[in-house]
């Protein structure tokens, strides 16, 4: 009695369907990941050890360029148009409101903020533009800029960024800090760059324990 | 999927013609898998690993008034002034006239600003007599100077958190303060030129 022959399957796996899974993946997530835009403001942002992520929606952003050029930026349409329509109102400046809502950002004295806007947003370049005076107390544009803002979120959540060059001097640093505590605005996020906690310190070893970093 | 039809079309050949030897064209795509599988890993880690952290800050109030501020005892005072070029001063409680205990530092390397926060904690721990809460009067001042970057100030307020140092305040720098730095910021620079 002749034992019945079981049949010897080939271990050969076809990869093909596997290759097509990848490669579909891998297009996937090339044509999903939002490149990052080259910067109108060219800021170089130091690094820090601090582990929360920075906010990416309703923000309202200071960034001080490698002069301590002061520019505002707003990602919140609606609110960008209740800051047309309220410097419109006090400062009588007759600024293009819908240019305004499509800005990227601000950077120019009130005085001539219509000339601003006029320019293509495409040219508009942080290094070619006079920024928002903030040098001092006596013309300290940001500090209006600011109350108008904050007049704009009132009540609502509103994350206030600070987004400074490595080379800045501290004095345009300063000068913001001013035009936020003017406003009562006492809470404010600096965008930084990850970093790890150098290896020995204290933090280093409270979060090898699994201790959660405190905001 | 990965095969080619060689079969010639169903073509018969003539008796005395010699058949070809078939060759395989089944190419083994497990490598083209792993590069494809690596790429997507390597997509998936730098796309999430640029985004930016906030560092949090919050401003003390200025229109409190001054029975309401908060006093520190002048043993738990590190005061740490910063200069251009990344130059770091610091000196313990109050700057004396004639400047003797007005010291240098640097950011990394030998004699960093980490070890004099370090030691002072130390040395306020050892002081202590609250068992509780050993820190409570450790205070570090941090007064930039106008010629400081922004960077340096990033990092100094981040080496607070490093250390986890619980109370620090910016301040404005006074102008002796001022004048000090900048005298040192001199002579440093002539003692590595010489």
């Amino acid at each position: 009695m002749g034992r019945a022959k079981l049949p010897r399957k080939s271990t050969n796996i076809d990869m093909t369907a596997m290759c097509d899974v990848a490669f579909l993946l891998l297009s996937f997530f090339i044509l999903t990941t939002k490149f990052k835009p080259a910067e109108a403001i060219a800021v170089e942002t130091p690094s820090s050890v601090a582990s929360k992520v920075a906010p990416n929606k309703d923000f309202v952003l200071v960034t001080i360029d490698k002069d301590g050029k002061v520019f505002l930026t707003m990602d919140d349409e609606q609110k960008k148009e209740l800051v047309a329509n309220t410097v419109n109102s006090q400062r009588n400046l007759g600024i293009n409101v819908a240019a305004f809502k499509k800005a990227g950002f601000i950077g120019a004295p009130l005085s001539g903020l219509n000339s601003f806007l006029s320019i293509p947003e495409e040219n508009r370049k942080g290094d070619q533009l006079p920024g928002i005076p903030c040098k001092d107390s006596t013309n300290n544009e940001l500090i209006y800029w600011m109350q108008v803002v904050k007049d704009a979120y009132a009540g609502e959540k509103m994350d206030l960024l600070l987004k400074g060059d490595n080379v800045a001097k501290y004095p345009a640093f300063k000068n913001v800090i001013a035009a936020f505590k003017k406003n009562e605005l006492l809470k404010f996020q600096m965008v930084t760059n990850p970093e790890n906690a150098p290896e020995g310190s204290e933090l280093w070893k409270s979060s090898m324990k699994g201790e959660k970093q405190e905001d | 999927m990965a095969e080619l039809d060689t079969s010639g079309g169903g073509h018969k050949k003539g008796p005395g013609v010699k058949k070809g030897k078939k060759l395989s064209t089944r190419v083994d795509l497990t490598p083209m898998v792993d590069l494809g599988f690596l790429l997507i890993t390597f997509f998936i880690f730098t796309t999430t690993m640029s985004q930016p952290t906030a560092l949090k800050l919050f401003l003390p109030d200025d229109k409190v008034t001054p029975e309401d501020q908060n006093k520190a005892k002048e043993s738990g005072v590190l005061t740490i002034l910063m200069g251009a070029d990344n130059h770091i001063y610091y000196y313990e409680g109050q700057l004396k006239p004639d400047g003797s205990n007005f010291l240098s530092a640097s950011f990394n390397g030998e004699n960093s600003i980490r070890d004099v926060i370090l030691k002072k904690k130390a040395d306020v721990r050892s002081r202590s007599t609250d068992s509780e809460n050993p820190y409570k009067d450790f205070v570090v001042v941090i007064k930039p100077g106008a010629e400081c970057n922004y960077k340096n100030v990033i990092d100094i307020l981040d080496e607070m958190a490093i250390n986890v140092v619980k109370k620090y305040a910016l301040v404005d720098i006074s102008d002796a303060e001022s004048q000090l730095v900048k005298i040192s910021d001199a002579s440093s620079q002539t003692s590595v030129s010489n």
